[in-house]
């Protein structure tokens, strides 16, 4: 985090249309800064997708720009440069699993860039153990779960040592136990490694988990804070069609009923922690 | 029922023929085919049948594996068997009105059944004990030379990577929309040929429908892991062929040379 005011991705009034007609991004603008770990979080057909994917210039702003490391990511000759940089992670594991055996799978994308044999064997090998799927490197991937499937497609992309990783809702077609593992992942990724990570989502308790939250709703940013602040706004988010943690909206009934507890309170520690202190002092 | 269809799929194994290189592997596998048709007798046969479990055994894969690969064909090679008894000559051992039965046929018929047996358990031993990328990557470099004539060979490994990988995953696919079909009442056991041919419509057109779908986004994560085909590219696992290579190479070789001789000193 020393180069924390850095900036890893500035989106500058971004609009975005598929079409030309209707628009899916109506003026985004945001900087991410190197190390975050930023939620995106809107329900379906909100943008959050398409603006991820204008990311690592998979699609290009219709108006507006984005800069990636200060490089434009409209500019062609750069685009495999942004990419090295960038590394995206899908929805169905499945679909972007490449390879029919896990470990020449993860070696896929440093295979495509050209890197020398002993290298990519290491990196692959570094990538696996980060991700827990060191054991499982020879197996195929019909064989996994969807959890351990998205693993592998998470250590596919940090064996490209990106600066950055978007994932798109990587956990929405996976079962509580894979997504438990996924997150523990991403926030690894995060924590141990210094990897950005930008996790578009419609769950908020993996929302929750970020250091930053930017909600996007119709193409328009709508809430950009730190969890406690953007959770608070129960009523913004509700409009927006999104649910808010399950503590959140506890803490949110009470207080309208005037019970007096910390509004910032986010995990299910806190709260019973919150509420115990509220009950003891309505004992004395 | 669709998930006992093995055969292209690799079991992972630290056997003296899962490490050799798969160029060889490919090659052994060429020759051995030219073993089973260059064989015209008995001995000579037997002896490709005798390198052919000689080489499955040493894969260390339960032999309910073959057996599974061989299942799905039994119809269409007991059809083919019994047609062939009909049309070789030779000495008349039975005869049931216009049907007369040769000794000619019967061998022949035989003959043929073992060949084809041996061919798929040859090429089982094949792909059960390489890798599908090893393997396109092996044809890859065998057919590199083909390049010259700007034969794409980099886009067909890829394509039949893709292919391979893919083979389960739409297996399983199709599983769950024929049971889905099957839950809305469509009926594949009954009725007539027709009635069955006409079931199966509404079961591959969401499997195309999905296909597409999942090619689009794997082109797109491919794209994304920075592919853009097969300039520039390297692999982590690079080609050597050692000293047991070049064994089994001598040894298939060996092999054929025996079948051959034996046929001609009969």
């Amino acid at each position: 985090m020393t180069l924390a005011s850095e900036k890893m991705i500035s989106a500058e009034n971004v609009h975005f249309s598929y079409d030309g007609k209707t628009e899916i991004l109506k003026g985004i603008t945001a900087d991410i800064e190197k190390g975050q770990f930023v939620a995106v979080l809107g329900h379906n057909g909100s943008g959050k997708s398409t603006f991820a994917r204008l990311i690592n210039s998979i699609l290009v702003p219709t108006e507006g720009k984005i800069t990636v490391l200060g490089t434009d990511t409209s500019d062609e000759e750069k685009l495999y440069d942004i990419r090295r940089k960038v590394g995206m992670v899908f929805q169905n594991p499945d679909n972007q699993i490449v390879a029919a055996v896990v470990e020449e799978d993860v070696a896929f994308g440093l295979e495509n860039t050209g890197v020398s044999p002993e290298e990519i064997r290491e990196r692959v090998d570094e990538a696996l153990k980060a991700v827990g799927m060191y054991e499982y490197r020879k197996h195929s991937p019909g064989m996994l779960s969807g959890g351990q499937k998205q693993r592998v497609a998470i250590a596919g992309i940090i064996a490209m040592r990106p600066e950055c990783i978007v994932l798109d809702e990587p956990t929405s077609m996976l079962d509580p136990a894979g997504r438990k593992d996924v997150m523990n992942t991403i926030k690894k990724l995060c924590g141990s490694y210094g990897i950005t990570v930008l996790l578009i989502t419609h769950y908020m308790d993996e929302a929750v988990q970020a250091d930053r939250v930017i909600v996007i709703d119709e193409g328009r940013v709508i809430l950009d804070g730190v969890p406690k602040n953007v959770f608070s706004n129960v009523e913004i988010l509700k409009k927006a069609g999104l649910d808010v943690p399950q503590v959140t909206e506890l803490v949110f009934k009470l207080r309208k009923q005037g019970i007096d507890i910390d509004p910032d309170v986010l995990t299910e520690e806190e709260c019973v922690n919150a509420l115990a202190s509220v009950l003891k002092e309505g004992k004395t | 029922m669709l998930k006992d269809i093995t055969l292209g799929q690799y079991f992972p194994g630290e056997s003296v023929i899962h490490k050799l290189d798969a160029r060889v592997k490919l090659i052994i596998t060429m020759l051995f085919v030219v073993m089973l048709f260059a064989a015209n007798g008995v001995f000579s046969l037997s002896a490709g049948v005798i390198f052919l479990i000689i080489a499955y055994s040493l894969t260390k894969l339960s032999p309910s594996l073959v057996a599974k690969s061989i299942k799905p064909v039994v119809p269409v090679l007991l059809v083919t068997a019994v047609i062939n008894i009909f049309f070789f000559e030779g000495n008349e051992i039975f005869r049931l009105g216009f049907i007369s039965i040769t000794d000619g046929g019967l061998k022949n018929s035989a003959f043929m059944l073992i060949r084809v047996i041996a061919l798929i358990a040859g090429s089982s031993v094949l792909t059960y004990t390489t890798s599908p990328i090893e393997l396109t990557a092996a044809i890859e470099k065998l057919l590199s030379p083909l390049k010259v004539f700007k034969f794409p060979v980099h886009e067909l490994a890829m394509m039949m990577t893709i292919a391979l990988r893919f083979i389960p995953t739409f297996i399983e696919e199709t599983e769950k929309i024929i049971s889905a079909q099957k839950a809305r009442g469509a009926d594949f056991e009954t009725g007539s040929i027709r009635d069955r041919a006409s079931a199966v419509v509404p079961v591959i057109v969401p499997l195309f429908i999905s296909a597409f779908r999942r090619a689009e986004e794997l082109a797109l994560a491919m794209e994304c892991r920075c592919y853009r085909g097969g300039e520039g590219r390297t692999r982590m696992k690079q080609m050597k062929a050692g000293p047991a290579d070049a064994a089994a190479l001598i040894i298939t070789f060996a092999f054929l040379a025996c079948v051959i001789l034996i046929d001609r000193m009969n």
